[in-house]
């Protein structure tokens, strides 16, 4: 579990969080969702401890992030796991050697032992013939199932995905969404999740974490979103008129 | 105050390169691809530079002795100490600025711009020990190019002089071996040696240090060969003062 308390950050003058308080809990996918500029990636940078809060305090199974030393940090960090909006992977090594990178960093495993592990990771990200690709020769759908088998490749307790749908189809996107959750229930580890994608929201939002102008606005599940009365969740979740038929039904047939 | 500012986090930058190792099974992969890249693949354009400047320096010289009371081994003497004290180390360390030093932004800047080094570091890696490190320890052959360069440039010089027929062999010869003073190519290697360490951090500073897209790692890489330049040409003064003067 991570409970964040009342963090502010701020570049120069202009404060980005001016107090956010949650929790995220484990064995959940905690969505962070909130318009342009309202402070998400630099919260989700401070879970990540990439950015340090001048005020608050964030605690992982306990431990207060700001009280740990340089190599207590490091130590926190190998059990974070990250899937970034670009994917992040190294260009100069092969889908194979992404995945190993870790293993080889932080192991004292042998060749065969990480040969086993990145190939059941692969597996589970269903990349099976990809292990000799180089992150340029595969498409951004499998990038990202490569950045999800890195990430997850240590048994990570925490596992972080900057917009992990952004500039995916549809239909991939569903697949991504689909295989973090299942990843996040049967690894029994606590996912946070950056997003802009209302599908994500409906279908694996089992926390809902909105931000607006670096505060929380408001917190619920997928379920609780349909009901809320929040203007500003209502008017952002349901900025398109599909999603304002959808909630329209819903409340309908709720009635 | 943003010079200063920029100096500051630089030596803060050399102080975490050291800290928190990487494995060394690791580092030593690293370390060899550098070599392969950073020296290995500029000892084309170090000797291809060298031999031209030492034939340039020894027709220049032959052209501008008009005195016939001047001796011709001047030629092979002027030529060496050209080479030795100022145009290898120097010299094809401005050019390594440009070709090394640029290649070092640019992939560094790269990473920054792809999140490659915010992947690192959530991973609890060094990133800057794991990405400038093998860089420094490769950067250390340096003095063998420079050695290359010596032997070529003076061989260059050679050429020029005596198929040019500005020189005989033997009077090149007795010039070359003209006063040598063994303190010139320790002086010659000493600066080579720090040339090689500014060659290494200053890039990595520009390119781990940028901010901004493909745009910037372009504006980061002329920056850096602008910097690397005008501190090797200062270090080269101090340095020349402190240990000739």
């Amino acid at each position: 579990m991570i409970e964040v308390n009342d963090i502010h950050k701020s570049f120069g003058e202009s404060e980005i969080l001016k107090g956010v308080t949650t929790q995220f809990e484990k064995g959940k996918t905690n969505l962070i969702i909130g318009q342009s500029g309202s402070g998400k990636t630099v919260f989700l940078k401070c879970l990540l401890g990439l950015f340090e809060p001048e005020e608050g305090s964030i605690c992982y199974d306990g431990r207060t992030y700001s009280s740990l030393s340089g190599d207590e940090k490091r130590d926190l960090r190998q059990e974070m796991g990250m899937v970034f909006q670009g994917s992040a992977l190294f260009d100069s090594m092969t889908v194979e050697g992404n995945v190993t990178f870790p293993l080889e960093m932080f192991t004292k495993q042998s060749k065969s032992e990480m040969q086993d592990r990145v190939n059941i990771v692969l597996k589970r990200v269903n990349l099976i013939d990809a292990h000799n690709k180089y992150p340029s020769e595969i498409s951004g759908g499998m990038q990202k199932r490569v950045a999800i088998a890195r990430a997850i490749v240590m048994n990570p307790k925490y596992l972080f995905c900057d917009e992990p749908n952004s500039g995916l189809d549809p239909k991939t996107a569903i697949l991504i969404d689909n295989l973090i959750q299942e990843i996040t229930e049967e690894y029994d580890i606590t996912t946070v999740i950056n997003t802009h994608d209302m599908n994500s929201v409906m279908e694996i939002g089992q926390k809902i974490l909105f931000l607006k102008n670096g505060l929380k606005e408001w917190e619920g599940t997928n379920k609780e979103i349909f009901k809320t009365d929040n203007a500003a969740v209502t008017d952002f979740v349901y900025s398109s008129e599909l999603f304002k038929k959808v909630r329209q039904m819903y409340i309908e047939e709720r009635n | 105050m943003n010079y200063l500012a920029s100096i500051g986090s630089y030596f803060i930058m050399i102080r975490e390169v050291f800290k928190k190792p990487t494995k060394w099974r690791i580092m030593k992969s690293l370390i060899l691809k550098e070599i392969d890249e950073l020296i290995y693949g500029s000892l084309g354009i170090i000797i291809f530079i060298s031999f031209f400047i030492g034939g340039v320096v020894a027709i220049q010289t032959a052209l501008n002795m008009t005195n016939p009371l001047i001796p011709r081994n001047l030629i092979g003497f002027a030529t060496r100490q050209s080479v030795i004290l100022e145009f290898a180390p120097t010299f094809t360390s401005i050019i390594m600025a440009g070709k090394v030093g640029s290649y070092i932004t640019s992939s560094i800047g790269t990473m920054r711009v792809t999140e490659q080094i915010d992947a690192l570091e959530v991973m609890g890696v060094n990133s800057l020990n794991y990405l400038v490190f093998p860089k420094i320890i490769a950067l250390c052959l340096y003095p063998f190019a420079i050695a290359i360069a010596m032997y070529v440039g003076i061989f260059g010089g050679w050429i020029a002089g005596v198929f040019g027929g500005f020189s005989t062999s033997a009077d090149f010869v007795e010039g070359i071996q003209l006063d040598f003073i063994p303190f010139h190519v320790t002086y010659s290697f000493i600066k080579t040696i720090i040339f090689a360490f500014i060659i290494a951090t200053i890039p990595s500073f520009h390119g781990y240090y940028m901010k901004g897209g493909a745009l910037e790692v372009g504006k980061a890489s002329t920056t850096s060969f602008v910097w690397t330049s005008v501190v090797i040409i200062i270090v080269n003064y101090v340095l020349t003062q402190l240990l000739l003067g």
